[in-house]
C-alpha cells in the first residue's frame, strides 16, 4: 500500500533517550507531520523502580516487524521505536515512538497503533520494586489486549 | 531429541535458572506436552509450569500457540504475557 521506502529505527537498549534529537531526525525527513508517544515510569503507592526483563535475540526483532507493519499500513516516511531496559526509577523514559508522514493522521494513526502493538506483542516484562523491598511482576492488561486487537491481524 | 530452554520473568523465577538444556521423551509433541512435562522435573519447575494457560512460548525466536509442534526445535522460550511498552 505505502509507495514510499521507510526509514526504520529500532533500538533496545539500557540507556536513556534524547527525544528532541529523535522527533528531529523523523522532521527532517521531509514529511510535514511527526507523531510520538513517549512511556514514562509512573510513580505512587511506594514504587520505587521497574526492572524491564527482555529477550535479547527477539526484542529487536519483533519491534522491527511491529514497525515494518506500521509501514504497511500508512504512508509513513520514518518509524523510530526505541525501548530501554534494565532498572529505571519513577520519571524514566521506557519508550519512544515516533512517525513521520506526510499527513497528520497517519502519523498520529501509525503512532497509536504501534503502541497498542508493541504493549501486546514486544517480549518485554515489568517487575515493579516498592520501598518496603517487595517485588511483583506486572500482570498483562485485558484493556492492552483490547486495545491492541481493534487494529486487526498482522498483513503479513 | 536435546532442547535450549530459556526462562523469562516470573517463570525463570519459579524454575530457578533462565536457561537449561533439556531432553524430553519422544511422545512429548507439542509445546503443551513439554510444558507438563517440565512441571514433573522439579518443585520450581511444578510452580512455574501449574497453570500453562498462563505460558507463552517461542520457538526458534518465533512466537508460537501452546498447540504448537516442537519437532526440529533448537530453543524454545517460556514466558509470561509480555507487558512491555
Amino acid at each position: 500500500m505505502a509507495a514510499i521506502d521507510p526509514v526504520i529505527d529500532v533500538r533496545v537498549q539500557a540507556d536513556d533517550f534524547d527525544v528532541g534529537v529523535e522527533l528531529g531526525r523523523l522532521e527532517a525527513l521531509g514529511g510535514g507531520a511527526v507523531g510520538s508517544f513517549t512511556g514514562i515510569v509512573r510513580g505512587g503507592d511506594g514504587l520505587i523502580a521497574l526492572v524491564l526483563e527482555h529477550h535479547p535475540v527477539m526484542t529487536a526483532k519483533t519491534l522491527r516487524q511491529i514497525a515494518e507493519e506500521a509501514a504497511a499500513r500508512w504512508p509513513l516516511l520514518g518509524v523510530t521505536l526505541i525501548h530501554r531496559h534494565g532498572r529505571l526509577e519513577p520519571g524514566a523514559r521506557i519508550v519512544l515512538v515516533g512517525t513521520a508522514s506526510p499527513h497528520r493522521a497517519a502519523a498520529l494513526e501509525a503512532t497509536m497503533f504501534l503502541i497498542d502493538w508493541l504493549k501486546t506483542r514486544a517480549p518485554f516484562w515489568k517487575q515493579e520494586c516498592f520501598a518496603d523491598g517487595g517485588k511483583t511482576w506486572v500482570e498483562a492488561r485485558s484493556a492492552d489486549n483490547a486495545a491492541a486487537e481493534k487494529w486487526g491481524a498482522a498483513h503479513g | 531429541m536435546a532442547i535450549e530452554m530459556l526462562y523469562f520473568a516470573w517463570v525463570r523465577e519459579r524454575v530457578g535458572m533462565g536457561a537449561e538444556r533439556v531432553d524430553p521423551p519422544a511422545d512429548i509433541a507439542t509445546v503443551a506436552d513439554l510444558i507438563g512435562w517440565l512441571a514433573g522435573q522439579s518443585g520450581g519447575h511444578a510452580a512455574a509450569f501449574e497453570d500453562a494457560g498462563r505460558i507463552r512460548a517461542a520457538i526458534d525466536d518465533r512466537f508460537v500457540g501452546l498447540d504448537a509442534a516442537i519437532g526440529g526445535a533448537r530453543e524454545i522460550a517460556l514466558f509470561p504475557p509480555v507487558t512491555g511498552g
